[in-house]
Protein backbone atom coordinates (compact mmCIF):
# COMPACT_ATOMS: atom_id res chain seq x y z
CA UNK A 1 0.00 0.00 0.00
CA UNK A 2 1.19 3.78 -0.67
CA UNK A 3 0.08 6.73 1.29
CA UNK A 4 0.97 9.04 -0.94
CA UNK A 5 0.84 7.70 -4.52
CA UNK A 6 1.41 11.71 -6.69
CA UNK A 7 4.25 12.04 -4.73
CA UNK A 8 6.12 8.34 -3.65
CA UNK A 9 5.43 7.07 -7.41
CA UNK A 10 6.31 10.60 -9.57
CA UNK A 11 8.21 10.09 -12.61
CA UNK A 12 11.99 10.34 -11.74
CA UNK A 13 11.99 13.64 -14.42
CA UNK A 14 8.91 15.01 -12.69
CA UNK A 15 10.77 14.35 -8.97
CA UNK A 16 14.01 16.34 -10.27
CA UNK A 17 12.26 19.29 -11.29
CA UNK A 18 10.32 19.69 -8.01
CA UNK A 19 13.54 19.07 -6.25
CA UNK A 20 14.87 21.83 -8.40
CA UNK A 21 12.86 24.33 -7.68
CA UNK A 22 12.38 23.02 -3.88
CA UNK A 23 16.47 23.16 -3.96
CA UNK A 24 16.17 27.33 -5.21
CA UNK A 25 13.80 28.37 -2.66
CA UNK A 26 15.27 26.36 0.00
CA UNK A 27 18.76 28.62 -1.01
CA UNK A 28 17.06 31.75 -1.13
CA UNK A 29 15.39 31.08 2.19
CA UNK A 30 18.14 29.89 4.06
CA UNK A 31 20.68 32.86 2.35
CA UNK A 32 17.88 35.60 4.09
CA UNK A 33 17.92 34.02 7.11
CA UNK A 34 20.12 31.98 8.66
CA UNK A 35 23.01 34.25 9.00
CA UNK A 36 25.57 31.04 8.75
CA UNK A 37 24.46 29.91 5.54
CA UNK A 38 24.67 33.66 4.17
CA UNK A 39 28.45 34.08 5.30
CA UNK A 40 29.05 30.80 3.60
CA UNK A 41 27.57 31.25 0.79
CA UNK A 42 29.37 34.54 -0.13
CA UNK A 43 32.73 33.29 0.97
CA UNK A 44 32.13 30.62 -1.75
CA UNK A 45 30.97 33.91 -4.31
CA UNK A 46 27.24 31.92 -4.55
CA UNK A 47 23.74 33.67 -4.62
CA UNK A 48 21.07 31.83 -4.72
CA UNK A 49 20.37 32.77 -8.66
CA UNK A 50 23.19 30.26 -9.30
CA UNK A 51 21.12 27.14 -7.62
CA UNK A 52 18.69 26.43 -10.42
CA UNK A 53 18.62 22.92 -10.98
CA UNK A 54 19.37 19.57 -8.70
CA UNK A 55 22.42 18.99 -10.22
CA UNK A 56 23.71 22.41 -8.51
CA UNK A 57 23.89 21.03 -5.03
CA UNK A 58 27.01 19.92 -5.11
CA UNK A 59 28.10 23.88 -5.55
CA UNK A 60 26.46 24.04 -2.32
CA UNK A 61 28.49 24.01 1.21
CA UNK A 62 28.79 20.85 3.64
CA UNK A 63 27.11 21.28 7.39
CA UNK A 64 28.56 19.02 9.84
CA UNK A 65 27.39 18.24 13.09
CA UNK A 66 30.18 20.82 14.84
CA UNK A 67 28.35 23.63 13.03
CA UNK A 68 25.31 22.57 14.76
CA UNK A 69 27.20 22.63 18.40
CA UNK A 70 29.30 26.18 17.10
CA UNK A 71 25.68 27.54 16.69
CA UNK A 72 24.09 25.98 19.59
CA UNK A 73 21.13 26.80 20.46
CA UNK A 74 19.24 28.92 18.12
CA UNK A 75 22.12 29.91 15.04
CA UNK A 76 20.95 27.54 12.54
CA UNK A 77 17.03 28.03 13.23
CA UNK A 78 15.88 29.87 9.85
CA UNK A 79 11.72 30.49 11.83
CA UNK A 80 11.35 33.10 13.86
CA UNK A 81 10.84 32.01 17.23
CA UNK A 82 6.79 33.04 17.17
CA UNK A 83 6.70 30.14 14.23
CA UNK A 84 8.45 27.21 16.50
CA UNK A 85 5.66 24.64 17.89
CA UNK A 86 8.23 22.29 18.86
CA UNK A 87 12.28 22.14 19.86
CA UNK A 88 13.96 18.47 20.06
CA UNK A 89 17.01 18.12 21.72
CA UNK A 90 19.75 15.40 21.00
CA UNK A 91 21.62 13.49 23.82
CA UNK A 92 25.25 15.57 23.80
CA UNK A 93 27.50 13.43 25.20
CA UNK A 94 30.28 15.31 24.03
CA UNK A 95 30.22 19.14 23.65
CA UNK A 96 26.47 21.19 23.26
CA UNK A 97 23.34 19.03 22.43
CA UNK A 98 21.87 19.46 19.10
CA UNK A 99 18.29 22.02 19.32
CA UNK A 100 16.05 21.33 16.29
CA UNK A 101 13.03 23.80 16.53
CA UNK A 102 9.80 22.57 14.25
CA UNK A 103 7.15 24.85 12.67
CA UNK A 104 3.59 23.69 12.21
CA UNK A 105 4.44 23.12 8.65
CA UNK A 106 7.27 21.13 9.77
CA UNK A 107 5.88 19.10 12.24
CA UNK A 108 2.86 18.38 9.31
CA UNK A 109 5.20 17.17 6.76
CA UNK A 110 6.98 14.53 9.56
CA UNK A 111 3.67 12.87 10.25
CA UNK A 112 2.98 12.97 6.38
CA UNK A 113 6.56 11.30 5.76
CA UNK A 114 6.10 8.91 8.64
CA UNK A 115 2.32 8.30 7.51
CA UNK A 116 3.88 6.61 4.29
CA UNK A 117 6.51 4.76 6.11
CA UNK A 118 3.69 2.86 8.15
CA UNK A 119 1.44 2.44 5.05
CA UNK A 120 4.90 0.64 3.26
CA UNK A 121 4.56 -1.83 6.55
CA UNK A 122 0.90 -2.41 6.11
CA UNK A 123 -0.44 -0.35 8.82
CA UNK A 124 -3.84 0.83 7.79
CA UNK A 125 -6.23 3.00 10.15
CA UNK A 126 -7.88 -0.16 11.66
CA UNK A 127 -4.83 -1.20 13.43
CA UNK A 128 -3.59 -0.39 16.85
CA UNK A 129 0.45 0.67 17.04
CA UNK A 130 2.38 0.39 20.22
CA UNK A 131 4.81 3.33 19.96
CA UNK A 132 8.00 2.12 22.09
CA UNK A 133 10.40 4.62 21.15
CA UNK A 134 11.54 7.43 24.25
CA UNK A 135 8.73 9.68 24.03
CA UNK A 136 10.29 13.29 25.31
CA UNK A 137 13.52 15.21 23.95
CA UNK A 138 14.43 12.45 21.63
CA UNK A 139 12.40 12.48 18.25
CA UNK A 140 11.45 8.68 18.01
CA UNK A 141 9.12 8.58 20.46
CA UNK A 142 6.40 11.87 19.04
CA UNK A 143 7.73 11.07 15.40
CA UNK A 144 6.45 7.85 15.47
CA UNK A 145 3.20 8.96 17.16
CA UNK A 146 1.64 11.21 14.95
CA UNK A 147 2.33 8.75 12.00
CA UNK A 148 -0.10 6.67 13.39
CA UNK A 149 -2.49 9.43 14.07
CA UNK A 150 -1.75 10.74 10.72
CA UNK A 151 -3.00 6.94 9.36
CA UNK A 152 -5.54 7.04 11.53
CA UNK A 153 -4.88 4.37 13.44
CA UNK A 154 -4.85 3.75 17.41
CA UNK A 155 -1.48 4.81 18.95
CA UNK A 156 -0.89 2.85 22.25
CA UNK A 157 2.28 5.52 23.82
CA UNK A 158 4.36 2.94 25.62
CA UNK A 159 7.27 4.79 25.43
CA UNK A 160 10.43 2.73 27.00
CA UNK A 161 10.35 0.91 30.60
CA UNK A 162 7.84 -0.80 32.07
CA UNK A 163 8.10 -3.90 29.99
CA UNK A 164 5.63 -6.26 31.38
CA UNK A 165 3.01 -4.22 31.46
CA UNK A 166 3.71 -3.32 28.08
CA UNK A 167 3.77 -7.12 27.16
CA UNK A 168 0.61 -7.10 28.95
CA UNK A 169 -1.02 -4.62 26.39
CA UNK A 170 0.18 -6.34 23.92
CA UNK A 171 -1.32 -9.51 24.78
CA UNK A 172 -4.73 -8.49 25.88
CA UNK A 173 -5.33 -5.51 22.92
CA UNK A 174 -4.29 -7.56 20.29
CA UNK A 175 -1.70 -4.86 18.94
CA UNK A 176 -0.85 -5.22 15.73
CA UNK A 177 2.27 -3.10 15.16
CA UNK A 178 5.33 -1.74 17.06
CA UNK A 179 7.85 0.71 16.82
CA UNK A 180 11.01 0.76 18.55
CA UNK A 181 14.92 -0.05 18.67
CA UNK A 182 15.67 -3.50 17.57
CA UNK A 183 17.35 -4.05 20.65
CA UNK A 184 14.49 -3.32 22.38
CA UNK A 185 12.50 -6.08 20.05
CA UNK A 186 14.59 -8.62 21.14
CA UNK A 187 14.33 -7.56 24.99
CA UNK A 188 10.82 -7.70 24.50
CA UNK A 189 10.65 -11.26 23.54
CA UNK A 190 13.07 -12.04 26.54
CA UNK A 191 11.14 -11.19 29.01
CA UNK A 192 7.46 -12.88 26.92
CA UNK A 193 9.47 -15.62 27.31
CA UNK A 194 10.30 -15.49 30.69
CA UNK A 195 7.03 -15.15 31.13
CA UNK A 196 5.61 -17.81 29.93
CA UNK A 197 3.82 -15.77 26.57
CA UNK A 198 4.42 -17.61 23.50
CA UNK A 199 4.42 -15.31 20.24
CA UNK A 200 1.12 -17.22 19.28
CA UNK A 201 -0.77 -15.43 22.16
CA UNK A 202 0.30 -11.78 20.50
CA UNK A 203 -1.01 -10.72 17.32
CA UNK A 204 2.00 -8.28 16.68
CA UNK A 205 2.33 -8.56 12.47
CA UNK A 206 4.30 -5.37 11.88
CA UNK A 207 7.78 -3.92 13.51
CA UNK A 208 8.95 -0.93 12.83
CA UNK A 209 12.64 -0.55 13.71
CA UNK A 210 15.23 1.91 13.81
CA UNK A 211 17.13 4.23 15.51
CA UNK A 212 20.12 1.94 16.20
CA UNK A 213 22.57 -0.17 13.43
CA UNK A 214 20.89 -3.82 12.84
CA UNK A 215 21.94 -6.75 10.85
CA UNK A 216 19.99 -9.29 8.73
CA UNK A 217 20.80 -11.79 11.81
CA UNK A 218 18.88 -9.51 14.16
CA UNK A 219 16.01 -9.40 11.70
CA UNK A 220 15.74 -12.92 11.73
CA UNK A 221 15.78 -13.50 15.24
CA UNK A 222 13.31 -10.62 16.08
CA UNK A 223 10.58 -11.99 13.17
CA UNK A 224 11.20 -15.66 14.57
CA UNK A 225 10.91 -15.06 18.05
CA UNK A 226 8.03 -12.09 17.57
CA UNK A 227 6.25 -13.88 15.21
CA UNK A 228 6.06 -9.99 12.99
CA UNK A 229 7.12 -8.67 10.11
CA UNK A 230 10.40 -6.26 10.67
CA UNK A 231 10.84 -3.44 8.83
CA UNK A 232 13.32 -0.61 8.95
CA UNK A 233 12.96 3.02 9.51
CA UNK A 234 15.66 5.56 9.15
CA UNK A 235 15.95 9.14 10.46
CA UNK A 236 17.67 11.46 12.40
CA UNK A 237 16.86 14.50 14.78
CA UNK A 238 18.84 16.85 12.86
CA UNK A 239 16.74 16.26 9.66
CA UNK A 240 13.62 15.88 10.89
CA UNK A 241 13.56 12.32 12.94
CA UNK A 242 11.97 8.98 12.21
CA UNK A 243 10.58 9.00 8.81
CA UNK A 244 13.46 10.28 6.24
CA UNK A 245 13.38 6.11 4.80
CA UNK A 246 11.44 3.30 5.43
CA UNK A 247 11.54 -0.31 3.67
CA UNK A 248 8.72 -1.46 1.40
CA UNK A 249 7.52 -4.99 1.24
CA UNK A 250 9.88 -6.08 -0.95
CA UNK A 251 12.55 -5.16 1.26
CA UNK A 252 15.65 -4.33 -0.78
CA UNK A 253 16.66 -1.18 0.79
CA UNK A 254 14.70 1.89 2.45
CA UNK A 255 13.14 4.06 0.10
CA UNK A 256 13.80 7.71 0.80
CA UNK A 257 11.52 10.42 1.15
CA UNK A 258 13.58 12.46 -1.58
CA UNK A 259 10.57 15.32 -2.40
CA UNK A 260 11.71 16.19 1.57
CA UNK A 261 15.10 15.31 1.94
CA UNK A 262 17.57 15.19 -0.69
CA UNK A 263 19.89 12.44 -0.47
CA UNK A 264 23.46 12.01 -1.89
CA UNK A 265 26.69 9.64 -1.07
CA UNK A 266 29.98 11.08 -0.43
CA UNK A 267 33.68 10.21 -0.09
CA UNK A 268 34.11 10.89 3.42
CA UNK A 269 37.85 11.67 3.06
CA UNK A 270 37.82 13.65 0.10
CA UNK A 271 34.11 14.85 0.44
CA UNK A 272 33.44 14.10 -3.95
CA UNK A 273 29.72 12.42 -4.76
CA UNK A 274 29.69 9.18 -5.40
CA UNK A 275 27.70 7.67 -8.21
CA UNK A 276 25.00 5.33 -7.28
CA UNK A 277 25.87 1.64 -6.03
CA UNK A 278 29.15 3.18 -4.24
CA UNK A 279 29.66 2.95 -0.57
CA UNK A 280 30.29 6.53 1.45
CA UNK A 281 28.87 8.76 3.59
CA UNK A 282 25.31 9.61 3.77
CA UNK A 283 24.40 13.46 3.28
CA UNK A 284 20.96 15.36 3.58
CA UNK A 285 19.97 18.63 2.36
CA UNK A 286 16.45 19.76 3.58
CA UNK A 287 14.39 20.50 0.57
CA UNK A 288 10.80 22.16 2.73
CA UNK A 289 12.19 22.30 5.96
CA UNK A 290 11.46 25.95 7.62
CA UNK A 291 12.47 25.39 11.58
CA UNK A 292 16.00 24.71 11.24
CA UNK A 293 17.11 23.74 7.08
CA UNK A 294 20.23 21.97 6.75
CA UNK A 295 22.20 22.06 3.08
CA UNK A 296 24.39 19.11 2.61
CA UNK A 297 24.17 17.55 6.23
CA UNK A 298 26.70 14.99 7.15
CA UNK A 299 24.83 11.98 8.47
CA UNK A 300 28.69 10.28 9.32
CA UNK A 301 26.21 7.29 8.31
CA UNK A 302 27.52 4.92 5.78
CA UNK A 303 25.57 3.69 3.07
CA UNK A 304 24.76 3.52 -0.69
CA UNK A 305 22.17 4.51 -2.85
CA UNK A 306 20.76 1.48 -4.76
CA UNK A 307 20.88 1.41 -8.41
CA UNK A 308 17.84 1.32 -10.00
CA UNK A 309 14.14 3.26 -9.48
CA UNK A 310 12.18 0.16 -10.54
CA UNK A 311 11.19 -1.26 -7.46
CA UNK A 312 8.31 -3.71 -7.73
CA UNK A 313 6.48 -1.97 -5.01
CA UNK A 314 5.50 0.91 -7.44
CA UNK A 315 7.58 3.77 -5.68
CA UNK A 316 10.14 5.69 -7.90
CA UNK A 317 11.67 7.21 -4.91
CA UNK A 318 15.64 6.12 -4.74
CA UNK A 319 16.58 3.45 -2.44
CA UNK A 320 19.53 3.79 0.34
CA UNK A 321 21.28 0.18 1.54
CA UNK A 322 21.71 -0.85 5.15
CA UNK A 323 23.54 1.86 7.19
CA UNK A 324 27.03 -0.30 7.56
CA UNK A 325 28.99 1.92 10.33
CA UNK A 326 29.60 5.64 10.99
CA UNK A 327 32.36 7.33 8.87
CA UNK A 328 33.84 9.09 12.15
CA UNK A 329 34.45 5.16 13.38
CA UNK A 330 37.03 5.05 10.58
CA UNK A 331 40.28 3.71 11.29
CA UNK A 332 43.65 4.82 9.64
CA UNK A 333 45.92 1.75 9.51
CA UNK A 334 49.07 1.46 7.69
CA UNK A 335 47.06 4.34 5.87
CA UNK A 336 44.24 2.66 5.03
CA UNK A 337 40.84 3.28 5.46
CA UNK A 338 39.38 0.49 7.63
CA UNK A 339 35.68 0.56 8.99
CA UNK A 340 34.53 -1.87 12.01
CA UNK A 341 31.59 -2.68 10.36
CA UNK A 342 33.69 -4.06 7.67
CA UNK A 343 35.17 -6.35 10.39
CA UNK A 344 31.53 -7.11 11.10
CA UNK A 345 30.23 -8.02 7.71
CA UNK A 346 33.04 -10.23 7.70
CA UNK A 347 32.67 -11.44 11.48
CA UNK A 348 29.03 -12.36 10.20
CA UNK A 349 29.16 -14.73 7.60
CA UNK A 350 31.74 -16.72 9.31
CA UNK A 351 29.47 -19.47 10.84
CA UNK A 352 31.76 -20.50 13.37
CA UNK A 353 31.94 -17.34 15.29
CA UNK A 354 29.85 -15.42 17.21
CA UNK A 355 28.49 -12.58 15.95
CA UNK A 356 31.08 -10.22 18.55
CA UNK A 357 34.48 -8.88 18.12
CA UNK A 358 37.03 -7.01 19.08
CA UNK A 359 39.76 -4.73 17.09
CA UNK A 360 42.88 -3.92 18.58
CA UNK A 361 45.11 -1.58 16.82
CA UNK A 362 48.94 -0.78 18.35
CA UNK A 363 51.98 0.57 16.94
CA UNK A 364 55.08 -1.72 17.47
CA UNK A 365 58.53 0.31 15.98
CA UNK A 366 56.44 2.39 14.16
CA UNK A 367 54.06 -0.04 12.09
CA UNK A 368 50.67 -0.10 12.86
CA UNK A 369 49.15 -3.36 14.17
CA UNK A 370 45.87 -5.04 14.00
CA UNK A 371 44.59 -7.44 15.65
CA UNK A 372 41.07 -8.89 15.17
CA UNK A 373 39.88 -10.60 18.78
CA UNK A 374 36.33 -13.14 17.51
CA UNK A 375 34.94 -15.71 19.44
CA UNK A 376 34.48 -19.18 18.53
CA UNK A 377 30.88 -20.90 18.97
CA UNK A 378 30.79 -23.26 21.19
CA UNK A 379 28.97 -25.81 18.41
CA UNK A 380 31.95 -25.22 16.37
CA UNK A 381 34.38 -26.87 19.17
CA UNK A 382 31.98 -29.53 19.84
CA UNK A 383 32.84 -30.62 16.57
CA UNK A 384 36.63 -30.14 16.08
CA UNK A 385 38.49 -30.40 19.35
CA UNK A 386 42.07 -30.01 18.11
CA UNK A 387 44.53 -26.92 17.98
CA UNK A 388 44.58 -27.14 14.33
CA UNK A 389 40.94 -26.92 14.07
CA UNK A 390 41.19 -23.23 16.00
CA UNK A 391 44.41 -22.83 14.05
CA UNK A 392 42.92 -23.09 10.67
CA UNK A 393 39.42 -21.04 12.05
CA UNK A 394 41.74 -17.73 12.83
CA UNK A 395 43.69 -18.40 9.07
CA UNK A 396 40.20 -18.32 7.82
CA UNK A 397 39.30 -15.82 9.17
CA UNK A 398 42.74 -14.06 8.45
CA UNK A 399 41.92 -14.55 4.61
CA UNK A 400 38.77 -13.17 4.69
CA UNK A 401 39.79 -10.00 6.44
CA UNK A 402 42.51 -9.50 4.19
CA UNK A 403 40.66 -9.36 1.26
CA UNK A 404 37.86 -7.14 2.64
CA UNK A 405 40.41 -4.83 4.31
CA UNK A 406 43.62 -4.64 1.91
CA UNK A 407 45.39 -5.00 4.69
CA UNK A 408 47.24 -8.22 7.31
CA UNK A 409 45.48 -8.59 10.73
CA UNK A 410 45.99 -11.01 13.16
CA UNK A 411 43.50 -12.85 14.74
CA UNK A 412 42.90 -13.73 17.91
CA UNK A 413 40.03 -16.87 18.89
CA UNK A 414 38.72 -15.98 21.96
CA UNK A 415 36.28 -18.27 24.11
CA UNK A 416 32.68 -18.04 23.88
CA UNK A 417 31.29 -15.49 26.09
CA UNK A 418 34.37 -13.19 26.18
CA UNK A 419 33.87 -10.27 24.35
CA UNK A 420 31.03 -7.74 24.77
CA UNK A 421 27.99 -7.62 22.76
CA UNK A 422 29.04 -5.48 19.83
CA UNK A 423 26.48 -5.16 17.36
CA UNK A 424 24.77 -1.96 17.96
CA UNK A 425 26.86 1.06 20.43
CA UNK A 426 29.19 -1.87 21.90
CA UNK A 427 32.83 -0.98 22.63
CA UNK A 428 35.00 -2.70 19.57
CA UNK A 429 38.20 -0.68 19.07
CA UNK A 430 40.64 -0.22 21.59
CA UNK A 431 43.32 2.24 19.39
CA UNK A 432 46.66 1.97 21.43
CA UNK A 433 48.55 4.00 19.30
CA UNK A 434 49.95 7.04 20.87
CA UNK A 435 49.93 10.14 17.90
CA UNK A 436 50.74 13.37 18.33
CA UNK B 1 35.49 -50.19 23.91
CA UNK B 2 36.57 -46.58 24.22
CA UNK B 3 36.03 -44.37 26.59
CA UNK B 4 34.57 -40.36 26.41
CA UNK B 5 36.98 -37.46 26.88
CA UNK B 6 36.00 -33.80 27.30
CA UNK B 7 37.73 -31.29 25.54
CA UNK B 8 38.09 -27.72 26.50
CA UNK B 9 39.10 -24.47 24.70
CA UNK B 10 40.46 -22.11 27.10
CA UNK B 11 42.37 -18.54 26.43
CA UNK B 12 45.83 -17.91 27.72
CA UNK B 13 44.77 -15.89 30.94
CA UNK B 14 44.65 -15.82 34.51
CA UNK B 15 41.60 -17.40 36.38
CA UNK B 16 40.62 -19.47 32.90
CA UNK B 17 41.66 -22.97 34.33
CA UNK B 18 40.20 -22.77 37.70
CA UNK B 19 37.13 -21.17 36.74
CA UNK B 20 36.24 -24.51 34.46
CA UNK B 21 38.02 -27.17 37.57
CA UNK B 22 35.87 -25.05 40.11
CA UNK B 23 32.66 -25.64 37.58
CA UNK B 24 33.64 -29.34 37.46
CA UNK B 25 33.76 -29.41 41.14
CA UNK B 26 30.75 -27.94 41.80
CA UNK B 27 29.00 -30.28 39.47
CA UNK B 28 31.06 -33.21 41.85
CA UNK B 29 33.14 -34.36 38.98
CA UNK B 30 36.48 -36.58 39.74
CA UNK B 31 39.22 -36.00 37.85
CA UNK B 32 41.16 -38.87 36.35
CA UNK B 33 43.38 -37.89 33.92
CA UNK B 34 44.47 -33.80 32.40
CA UNK B 35 46.21 -32.57 29.66
CA UNK B 36 46.76 -28.91 28.39
CA UNK B 37 48.35 -28.11 24.76
CA UNK B 38 48.88 -24.71 24.42
CA UNK B 39 49.73 -22.56 22.04
CA UNK B 40 50.63 -18.45 22.59
CA UNK B 41 47.33 -17.44 23.71
CA UNK B 42 44.94 -20.37 23.48
CA UNK B 43 45.37 -24.21 24.86
CA UNK B 44 42.99 -27.00 24.89
CA UNK B 45 42.06 -29.03 27.74
CA UNK B 46 41.50 -32.04 27.69
CA UNK B 47 39.79 -34.30 30.61
CA UNK B 48 39.09 -37.75 31.37
CA UNK B 49 36.76 -37.79 34.63
CA UNK B 50 33.79 -39.98 36.45
CA UNK B 51 30.95 -38.93 34.56
CA UNK B 52 31.43 -37.42 31.46
CA UNK B 53 28.51 -36.82 30.32
CA UNK B 54 26.80 -34.86 32.82
CA UNK B 55 30.18 -32.93 33.17
CA UNK B 56 29.71 -32.32 29.12
CA UNK B 57 26.11 -31.23 30.00
CA UNK B 58 27.58 -28.85 32.87
CA UNK B 59 29.90 -26.99 30.89
CA UNK B 60 28.13 -26.49 27.86
CA UNK B 61 25.01 -25.66 29.73
CA UNK B 62 27.48 -22.53 31.37
CA UNK B 63 28.30 -21.76 27.83
CA UNK B 64 31.69 -23.55 27.63
CA UNK B 65 33.76 -24.27 24.30
CA UNK B 66 33.37 -27.90 24.83
CA UNK B 67 33.79 -31.22 22.59
CA UNK B 68 32.96 -34.78 23.90
CA UNK B 69 35.36 -37.27 21.93
CA UNK B 70 35.27 -41.12 22.31
CA UNK B 71 38.79 -41.43 22.37
CA UNK B 72 41.41 -44.83 23.33
CA UNK B 73 42.35 -45.81 26.93
CA UNK B 74 44.86 -49.11 26.68
CA UNK B 75 46.15 -50.62 29.87
CA UNK B 76 49.95 -50.81 30.43
CA UNK B 77 51.92 -53.23 32.34
CA UNK B 78 53.95 -51.58 34.30
CA UNK B 79 57.79 -52.26 32.63
CA UNK B 80 59.96 -50.78 30.26
CA UNK B 81 58.94 -50.59 26.25
CA UNK B 82 55.12 -51.29 26.58
CA UNK B 83 54.18 -48.02 25.60
CA UNK B 84 56.51 -48.23 22.82
CA UNK B 85 54.93 -51.77 21.74
CA UNK B 86 51.56 -50.00 21.34
CA UNK B 87 52.32 -47.60 19.67
CA UNK B 88 54.76 -49.91 17.47
CA UNK B 89 51.18 -51.18 16.78
CA UNK B 90 49.43 -48.47 15.68
CA UNK B 91 52.80 -47.76 13.57
CA UNK B 92 52.49 -50.77 11.77
CA UNK B 93 49.11 -50.00 11.13
CA UNK B 94 49.80 -46.53 9.81
CA UNK B 95 47.68 -44.62 12.41
CA UNK B 96 49.04 -41.40 13.34
CA UNK B 97 48.59 -40.01 16.78
CA UNK B 98 46.85 -36.60 16.99
CA UNK B 99 47.76 -36.49 20.85
CA UNK B 100 48.10 -38.65 23.59
CA UNK B 101 48.68 -38.27 27.36
CA UNK B 102 48.71 -40.89 30.85
CA UNK B 103 48.17 -41.96 34.13
CA UNK B 104 48.70 -44.56 36.10
CA UNK B 105 46.11 -47.19 38.35
CA UNK B 106 47.33 -49.71 40.72
CA UNK B 107 49.92 -51.36 38.69
CA UNK B 108 49.32 -50.35 35.42
CA UNK B 109 50.16 -47.68 33.11
CA UNK B 110 47.03 -45.95 30.92
CA UNK B 111 47.60 -43.66 27.77
CA UNK B 112 44.72 -42.08 26.06
CA UNK B 113 44.99 -40.89 23.09
CA UNK B 114 43.14 -39.75 19.75
CA UNK B 115 43.91 -41.53 15.85
CA UNK B 116 42.41 -40.83 12.52
CA UNK B 117 40.12 -44.16 13.25
CA UNK B 118 39.45 -45.60 16.31
CA UNK B 119 37.87 -48.76 15.17
CA UNK B 120 41.03 -49.86 12.97
CA UNK B 121 43.34 -48.76 16.27
CA UNK B 122 41.23 -50.99 18.30
CA UNK B 123 41.56 -53.62 16.07
CA UNK B 124 45.05 -53.41 15.56
CA UNK B 125 45.44 -53.35 20.04
CA UNK B 126 43.25 -56.12 20.34
CA UNK B 127 45.08 -58.50 18.36
CA UNK B 128 48.27 -57.12 20.16
CA UNK B 129 46.79 -58.93 23.30
CA UNK B 130 46.22 -54.89 24.94
CA UNK B 131 43.51 -54.23 27.00
CA UNK B 132 40.98 -50.95 26.10
CA UNK B 133 39.36 -49.35 29.39
CA UNK B 134 35.72 -49.08 28.96
CA UNK B 135 33.47 -46.25 30.05
CA UNK B 136 31.87 -48.21 32.58
CA UNK B 137 34.92 -48.87 34.35
CA UNK B 138 35.76 -44.96 34.69
CA UNK B 139 33.91 -44.83 38.17
CA UNK B 140 36.29 -48.06 39.41
CA UNK B 141 39.26 -45.73 38.71
CA UNK B 142 38.46 -42.55 40.38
Amino acid sequence: MIWNEHKETMSRDELSAMQGHRLHKMVDYVYHNVPFYRKKLQEMDLIPDDIRTIEDIVKLPFTTKQDLRDNYPYGLQAAPQSEIIRIHASSGTTGNPTIVGYTRRDIEIWAECMARCLTAYGMTRNDTFSVSYGYGLFTGGLGAHYGVEKVGGAVVPASTGNTEKHIRLIKDLGIDGIACTPSYALHLAEVMEKLGISKDEIKLRIGAFGAEPWTENMRQEIESRLGLKAYNLYGLSEIMGPCVSFECSCQSGSHINEDHFYPEIIDPSTLEPLGRGRQGELVFTTLTKQGMPLLRYRTRDLCSLIEGDDCPCGRTTVRMSPVMGRSDDMLIIRGINVFPSQVESVILDIPECAPRYLLVVDRVDNLDTLTVHVEMRPEYFAEADTIDAITSLAGKVAGKLHSVLSIGAQVQIRQPGSLERSMGKGKYVIDNRILK
Amino acid sequence: MTIHQLSIFIENKAGTLVGLLRQLKEANISLIAISISDTMDYGVCRIVCSEPVKAYSVLKEAGVAVSLREVIAVELDDEPGRAADAIGILSDEGLSVAYMYSFRITGKGVIVFRTDDNAKAIAALTRGGLNMIREEELSRLV
